[in-house]
């Protein structure tokens, strides 16, 4: 006995052990890094600690956060990058519930090979599909091109560089992270039931409202967690397709971090763009949990 | 009933081309002649003008083949490591420590990058003061970071996996006598191959794409190839990105269009073989 | 593996031994103090439906659920630290459990390899099996390319192919057609006693613990109830719960009127009639008991004269449907009091016979030794 529980403990330590070292600890070191000093050094941050008559005193200084929360700039930029999220997951929801639910209900080699249709663009490059809107957007983009031949606009409209060009950059590269946990959800449904609903009477809408829907919660929580959590950090969607004079939280990070220098307030940022996700990412795993026993 | 089904279908397509259009175009102007995207310049086009520009380019060339290392070891790495971490959550039942594992390994999933990003780069200079390892930034930073956030994923697919997987056969495995870990290596890991398989996949391509963590962990020298394409299309529109993205399209397009063949070509045979022997008399 | 005791072994003394075993999920008691004694060589059924604990108990001898509370011998030794790879048990799956990467020979010799043998031995091994089970020409396929009979016999195969001393099987006929399950029955029995193995078979058909076992126990809500031979638990239920559970049976309440050295007679009102039964019982006057009759042991006769009401051992009632089963027909008889007699009589003279029945106006009587009185 005493041997298998020792292979046990290798099984489930060497991963939790890397995972310690290199996702958990780093994230103390920025709490760290975060209330200490920004220095012209290398590594540009004051240590932690000082040693004051022999003592070790910790350095903490909260002028990062002092200046995080008073700069009104960040406050903007934060919330900014929680509405885009919430916005953008919506719409993520709006147009993958329809076609979860289309793929759910087609016949079975009609289903793996939209799936794979679905799930192909995600396997080519992230950042080259938004690359490719860039293209498409410009001022003599495609789309302005096609929209001038047909004679609806005299002026290329500016697509790009807006709110309008984040979002789809956004929900172009996040719709696969919304469509699979629903159509996993969906594809799970008893259509017996739909039609025992309709046998009773029910029209397809009603059906839908009063069968369909409450079943796929499930799906709808997972898939949008996954759209919304990530999104409020982003980078590279904001940074080619967003706006030059609203920037999103993630920019400002790295703008903090690269640009100016400043690392103790670019790990102020995460701290506090950490704290807000907290709630949601507890929130997905038990979402998660209850899917996995459901799947058993 | 038939509208409803027409809603969504109408849905679907209209989806699918929005998915696809901005990949399609990439891939034909990426044989136009002239760097306008607006203009088609029908004389000289189509053309593989970029794609020689592409391919002589040193600097994307030594980038894909940093990517490339960086990758295939990192999604090694990743498989093995979430291989043994999905099959403690999925096999072990709880014991201590379960609750940390499960969020470690859910978590860097949704986890913006920028902050993955910051936290490795900090982590890698705090080792650096102390221990005076890892010796600056580099294809080895790289790697570790890459590692970390990609065994996630690796869990997930390897756990969900082994929840649909029939125990029956691990615990006959066991009453015929073997161990553990010869039921695994013997009996479980043959069985989810091709999901290991998928998560090698999974681990390799995120590996590949990867921008943001890499900017924070790449060292001064080192670019991986999203570091590179980042740079030219912060400048605008390129076309021998375009190039690139077109024959990274076609390889992946192709390995799919493959393994669906492959999986199809294995469903017949096995329809196949159940139908001769459910009419073979006992 | 044990080694093999110095002394013979008693063939009488049990080879496996349950003592006060209990396994409690949170609050429920899957199973709940059982004690049971299973000899060397005999086919043992546990039978009960579902929710009764019987697969629980099968797994907690595997190896595969560790008992909250109580203790399991094989052979002499206490299995509580033995994993189940250490156990000189094997085990039929209910799905078989066949891996499906592997062709059937490889099936069946998985559990040779774990013993170290070497490969010419092996072969023997498994040739010598697949024999037995008449699936040697099929040694090559994989068990996607086989039929479910097939399947079951390759099963058997790979957990005999250890000779274990002990052979687990949990519902080895559940998903077998009838004629199938009828042949595989009796090739079971000429395995078990062919190569000398203890069985204990999980079922919660009856029909097939009557026809395999040479012992069964019969087994509700986690607890053991009645342990014996077939005829034993058939004719002699110790309660109302094995009586019903078991075949049918017809169970009238009533009241001990008489209670005589050697006879028996009890008023069942609800029936409208008196059972005397010609041996003793323990119980006294005035008791609330129980008569099982079986519908078989109840002779139905036309109308006789009134006063046969009254007798002992006899009520009149309408007969109320009759289902023509092929080789007998199922009678169900109302009497005056409501309640339904259930009646199975031979079809010696064909279906016409069994027509005229339809609501006529019937005498059933039975022996006085038929009916089993029950006091629980």
């Amino acid at each position: 006995m005493p041997r298998w529980f020792s292979a046990r403990r290798l099984v489930a330590g060497i991963p939790a052990l890397w995972l310690t070292v290199f996702f958990l600890v780093p994230f103390l070191i920025v709490l760290k890094i975060s209330f200490s000093e920004a220095r012209l050094a290398i590594p540009p941050y004051a240590p932690f600690l000082t040693w004051l008559h022999g003592l070790p005193v910790p350095g903490i200084h909260l002028s990062g956060y002092a200046y995080l929360f008073t700069d009104p700039l960040y406050l903007r930029s934060y919330l900014y990058s929680v509405m885009v999220a919430a916005v953008s997951t919506l719409m993520c929801l709006l147009i993958g519930y329809p076609m979860a639910y289309a793929i759910a209900r087609s016949s079975e080699t009609w289903r793996n090979f939209l799936l794979m249709l679905i799930v192909l663009p995600f396997w080519t490059s992230f950042l080259l599909r938004v690359y490719a809107w860039i293209g498409l957007l410009q001022n003599d983009g495609l789309i302005n091109e096609v929209l001038l031949r047909l004679g609806l606009i005299h002026h290329p409209i500016i697509l790009l560089q807006t709110d309008f060009s984040l979002y789809v950059g956004i929900v172009y590269s996040y719709l696969p992270f919304m469509i699979l946990p629903l159509y996993a959800n969906l594809e799970k449904h008893d259509t017996a039931l739909l039609e025992a609903a309709e046998d009773l009477g029910a029209r397809p809408i009603t059906a839908f409202l009063r069968v369909t829907l409450p079943q796929s919660v499930p799906g709808i929580a997972a898939g949008s967690l996954l759209v919304f959590i990530p999104v409020v950090g982003e980078y590279v969607i904001p940074t080619l397709l967003g706006r030059t004079d609203q920037i999103m939280i993630g920019r400002m990070l790295s703008d903090e971090f690269f640009d100016n220098r400043d690392w103790p307030v670019a790990s102020g940022v995460a701290i506090l763009i950490l704290l807000a996700l907290v709630v949601p990412i507890v929130l997905l795993q038990r979402v998660e949990r209850r899917n996995l026993e459901t799947a058993k | 009933m038939r509208r409803r089904g027409l809603f969504s279908r109408t849905a679907l397509v209209l989806g699918l081309v929005f998915l696809y259009v901005p990949i399609l175009s990439m891939i034909v102007y990426s044989f136009n002649n002239s760097r306008l995207v607006t203009v088609w310049d029908a004389a000289h086009s189509p053309t593989l003008k970029w794609y020689g520009v592409l391919l002589s380019d040193g600097e994307v060339l030594d980038a894909a083949w940093l990517s490339l290392r960086v990758a295939v070891c990192a999604a090694t790495a990743s498989t093995i490591l979430g291989t043994l971490a999905g099959t403690a959550l999925a096999r072990f039942g709880a014991f201590r420590g379960r609750s940390l594992l499960v969020g470690m390994t859910t978590a860097p999933i949704v986890m913006p990058e920028v902050i993955s990003g910051l936290s490795l780069l900090l982590l890698f200079v705090a080792l650096e003061q102390a221990i005076g390892w890892p010796q600056g930034m580099g294809a080895l930073t790289i790697t570790l970071a890459h590692i970390s956030f990609c065994m996630a994923y690796v869990t997930v697919v390897v756990q969900s996996r082994l929840a649909g997987f029939d125990e029956s056969l691990e615990e006959a495995a066991q009453d015929l006598g073997a161990r553990p870990a010869k039921v695994f290596w013997r009996i479980t890991l043959p069985l989810i191959l091709p999901a290991v398989l998928a998560g090698w996949l999974l681990a390799f391509t995120l590996s590949w794409d990867d921008l943001v963590i890499s900017q924070f962990v790449a060292g001064p020298g080192s670019s991986t190839l999203p570091m590179v394409i980042f740079s030219k299309v912060r400048l605008g529109v390129s076309p021998d990105v375009n190039a690139l993205a077109t024959l990274m399209v076609s390889v992946v397009a192709s390995g799919v269009v493959v393994a669906a063949v492959w999986m199809r070509h294995r469903q017949k045979r096995r329809e196949r073989d159940a139908q001769l022997a459910a009419a073979a008399n006992l | 593996m044990n080694a093999q005791p110095s002394t013979p072994p008693d063939p009488a003394a049990p080879y496996v031994r349950l003592q006060a075993v209990s396994k409690k999920f949170g609050e429920f008691a899957a199973v709940d103090t059982v004690s049971l004694d299973i000899r060397r060589g005999e086919i043992f059924c546990l039978l009960g439906g579902s929710g009764s604990g019987k697969t629980t108990l099968l797994r907690m001898l595997a190896g595969f659920e560790r008992p909250s509370a109580g203790s399991i011998y094989i052979d002499g030794e206490d299995m509580s630290t033995v994993p189940p790879y250490d156990r000189p048990i094997n085990m039929m799956f209910q799905s078989y459990a066949l891996f499906p990467h592997m062709n059937v020979e490889k099936n069946v010799s998985f559990g040779l390899e774990q013993e170290r043998l070497g490969r010419s031995e092996i072969s023997r091994r498994v040739a010598e099996i697949l024999e037995i089970v008449q699936m040697s020409p099929y040694a090559g396929r994989k068990p996607h390319q086989l039929s479910g009979g097939q399947r079951q016999r390759v099963a058997l195969a790979r957990a005999l192919a250890k000779r274990p001393k002990l052979l687990l099987l949990d519902e080895p006929l559940a998903a077998l057609d009838r004629k199938l399950r009828e042949r595989t029955q009796f090739e079971l029995r000429n395995i078990q006693e062919r190569l000398g193995v203890t069985f204990i078979v999980v079922t919660h058909d009856q029909e097939e613990a009557m026809t395999l076992s040479t012992r069964m126990g019969v087994m509700d809500r986690g607890q053991i109830v009645q342990v014996g031979t077939p005829a034993e638990i058939y004719e002699s239920p110790v309660n109302r719960f094995v009586a019903d559970f078991i075949g049918s049976v017809n169970l009238l309440e009533g009241r001990v009127a008489a209670l005589g050295a050697d006879d028996l007679t009890i008023r069942c009102d609800a029936a409208g009639c008196t059972i005397r039964v010609g041996r003793r019982v323990e119980c006294a006057p005035g008791d609330t008991v129980w008569a099982a009759i079986r519908p078989e042991k109840i002779a139905l006769a036309s109308e006789g004269s009134p006063d046969e009401a009254r007798a002992e051992n006899r009520v009149r009632g309408k007969v109320r449907e009759v289902a023509y089963m092929g080789d007998v027909s199922i009678c169900l008889v109302e009497i005056d009091s409501g309640k339904t007699f259930r009646v199975t009589l031979p079809n010696r003279s064909g279906i016409a016979a069994q027509r005229n029945l339809r609501h006529a106006t019937v005498t059933l009587s039975w022996e006085p030794e038929s009916p089993v009185i029950l006091t629980r």
